[in-house]
């Protein structure tokens, strides 16, 4: 068996990183040509989690197929389901109640705060430390809980329909929401001062990992990922939807072009989010939560559809193309981490692989959202 | 002549004893340590705080079978864990715990810890390379080219030590520091006023010695799956651990003979075992406490720090401290 290899010094070699390893969270594969520790070429090799979920969304009718989009996510669902039933609501011209709209708003924004802190910890244990993890994740349990009483569900939320929402909220969960804010500014603060002073931590980050805009806009980048290369787009500024135009925050937008961009966009996003969910419960408005006159199989007119939403990760597009039946003719999902994945084959050359790998951390890669 | 065997015998039972029990019980208090920053319970659940884990972890690791894979070079990949693990045990005979208790005192104690710690390079690159495994190739490579770049910073500082107390015996030098902590070798004196910068290249070196966090880049989970232990289960695995403990042992030891006065109190008095195991196990805390805060460094990030920034200094120190004994 243990034939003696042969090597020229300039050879190189292939490392399989994935489908499992520790960095890539999931079952992804890069396939990197190395020498030494340096990447020569990567190849990102997606399939090994792919559902079919765009065909499952031909086959099923709409009410159907909600329950899908939380399973492209597991981390910010309701981005997901918030995207689809715009999209139907849009297209049918349902009326939603002002109501649903901006409770729909404050789960979104709870939802991302959730999914950019779990991100935080993964990241930082990606390089190394362990122990922000688990702050985030106390943290993150909170908005669980919240969700959890409302939603019913801690991941996989189907919370939303056609004209408004499944469940009203209560004043529990507004009692709790308004006391998570100030927890969570507390805690932001707190991981300002452990991590992002940390002077190994900015090493690791600064000036590493450059993504031109001009890259950014070649493979479709959306999200924290545009945003750290200078690209001031965020779908809830820029194509507002649902009632994003009543509330006052920013687009958090750095200009370095490197894993320290992309790394404080989301923690600056974290507290434009609470800003948002703080006046959603200010200007929470009474009444129903349903529309009245809202048919009970739903089908689309004749036609072509489309509606974008700011994930976590990113513009989510969904794109419906209606022949007047109760399910699509075609369904087609743009989900933001598959753009952003394959920025890094092109990035990553000529990289170290711990770099790489932290690079790749800075994506915030969800590999059922990218694979679908 | 036989009864200086059976000292031998006894002595070398005792180190085993001694760095097996370490190991063992540094792996539960590193986990309880995590636990208790990371705001978690720990294990706690086999016998009291969970005392009963670490024979419990041994048991299992012992009755797991141990696979050699393939392509592994059946030589390194057994002789590797032997060898992290002999050294560091062998260290142990020399170290003074006080005045009475050493198991074998010698006059170049210092050189013979330098020595052995060495061979712990050897065993992660036999490891590294006896898998057959990229990635522990990769994690091998790093660790013996880490391993190289901190031991001449630590030998300076240590060569600093002994010559401001002329000796190369670690009883000897923790003798010429008795008498309170201003005796210490920490604190600046006339031969040596940069005592306090020599301390802490010689902590930083021992993190890196020992592959320790935020140095731990020849494990590197996240990047390297496992470093140069990922193809090892059973015993394989669990000697590297030991190996890995016993050298924290070493290296908080030694830090606390050449710096810290080893059994000497602070305050003149009983001085004994007990203030030595004290002081180590203050350092091996903090160790503990560094791991679980930092991020990693990255390679030439580590590489850098130790020939532009710890190297100069060190040697700076040196050639300063000789030309201050010179004049005083």
């Amino acid at each position: 068996m243990s034939a003696p290899i042969q090597l020229r010094p300039d050879e190189t070699f292939i490392l399989n990183v994935g489908p499992q390893h520790p960095a890539t969270h999931g079952v992804l594969r890069v396939k990197m040509q190395m020498d030494g520790e340096y990447i020569v070429k990567s190849e990102t090799v997606l399939g090994y989690i792919h559902r079919m979920h765009e065909k499952m969304g031909e086959n099923r009718t709409y009410a159907q197929y909600l329950p899908n989009l939380s399973r492209l996510d597991y981390l910010g669902a309701l981005g997901y389901t918030h995207g689809h039933v715009l999209a139907i609501e849009r297209a049918a011209g349902i009326e939603v109640p002002e109501r649903a709209e901006y409770i729909r708003a404050i789960t979104v924004e709870l939802n991302r705060v959730a999914s950019h802190l779990f991100w935080f910890g993964a990241f930082v244990m990606d390089l190394g430390g362990f122990s922000p993890l688990m702050y985030a994740i106390q943290d993150r349990e909170h908005i669980l809980d919240m969700l959890e009483a409302v939603t019913g569900a801690r991941l996989t939320y189907c919370y939303y329909r056609f004209g408004g929402l499944y469940n009203d909220v209560d004043d529990d969960f507004t009692e709790a929401a308004k006391r998570f804010i100030p927890r969570m500014r507390k805690s932001l603060k707190k991981y300002d001062a452990l991590v992002t002073g940390n002077i190994i931590f900015q090493k690791r980050l600064e000036g590493i990992a450059p993504v031109s805009a001009e890259m950014c806009r070649k493979y479709g980048a959306t999200g924290p990922v545009a945003r750290g290369s200078g690209i001031n787009f965020d779908v809830r500024k820029n194509e507002p939807y649902s009632v994003y135009p009543e509330f006052d925050f920013d687009i958090p937008v750095y200009h370095e072009c490197d894993s320290m961009a992309r790394y404080k966009v989301r923690m600056d996003e974290m507290e434009q989010s609470l800003r948002i969910i703080e006046q959603g419960l200010e200007k929470l408005p009474g009444g129903p939560i349903m529309a009245e006159k809202k048919p009970k199989n739903i089908k689309l007119p004749v036609g072509d559809f489309y509606q974008a939403v700011e994930t976590a990760r990113g513009s989510f597009g969904i794109r419906i193309v209606s022949d007047g039946d109760k399910n699509a003719y075609r369904l087609k999902l743009r989900s933001p981490t598959y753009s952003n994945m394959h920025l890094f084959d092109e990035a990553c050359e000529g990289m170290l692989i711990m770099d790489a790998l932290a690079f790749m951390g800075t994506l915030d890669l969800v590999i059922p959202e990218m694979d679908r | 002549m036989s009864l200086t065997l059976l000292n031998v015998i006894v002595a070398v039972v005792i180190a085993i004893a001694f760095a097996a029990a370490n190991a063992a019980y540094l792996v539960w208090a590193e986990r309880r340590g995590a636990a208790r920053i990371q705001r978690r319970p720990g294990p706690n659940i086999n016998g009291p705080f969970g005392l009963l884990q670490p024979p419990l972890d041994g048991i299992k690791l012992m009755t797991k079978q141990l696979m050699i894979p393939g392509g592994a070079d059946k030589i390194l990949f057994m002789v590797a864990p032997v060898l992290a693990m002999a050294p560091a045990i062998m260290s142990f005979v020399t170290i003074p715990f006080s005045e009475g208790i050493a198991a074998h005192n010698m006059e170049i104690g210092v050189l013979m810890i330098f020595a052995f710690a060495s061979m712990g390079a050897m065993a992660i690159l036999f490891a590294g390379w006896g898998s057959r495994n990229k990635y522990s190739v990769m994690a091998s490579v790093r660790a013996v080219s880490q391993n190289v770049s901190y031991e001449i910073p630590m030998l300076i500082t240590a060569i600093t030590v002994v010559m401001v107390n002329g000796s190369m015996d670690l009883k000897a030098i923790s003798t010429a520091q008795a008498g309170g902590f201003w005796h210490w070798n920490i604190f600046p004196s006339l031969q040596s006023p940069l005592m306090p910068i020599s301390f802490i290249i010689f902590f930083i070196c021992s993190l890196a010695e020992t592959n320790r966090a935020p140095f731990d880049l020849g494990e590197a989970e996240s990047e390297l799956v496992a470093g140069f232990h990922t193809e090892y289960g059973s015993m394989g695995f669990g000697l590297f651990f030991m190996g890995e403990y016993a050298n924290i042992v070493i290296g908080a030891s030694l830090t606390t003979i050449l710096f810290l006065g080893g059994w000497d109190c602070p305050f003149g008095m009983f001085p004994g075992v007990w203030w030595f195991l004290l002081k180590i196990y203050i350092l091996i805390a903090t160790f503990i406490w560094i791991r679980w805060t930092f991020p990693r460094t990255t390679i030439y990030g580590l590489l850098n720090l130790s020939w532009k920034i710890l190297i100069p200094i060190s040697l700076f120190n040196l050639l300063l401290t000789a030309g201050l004994l010179k004049v005083f």
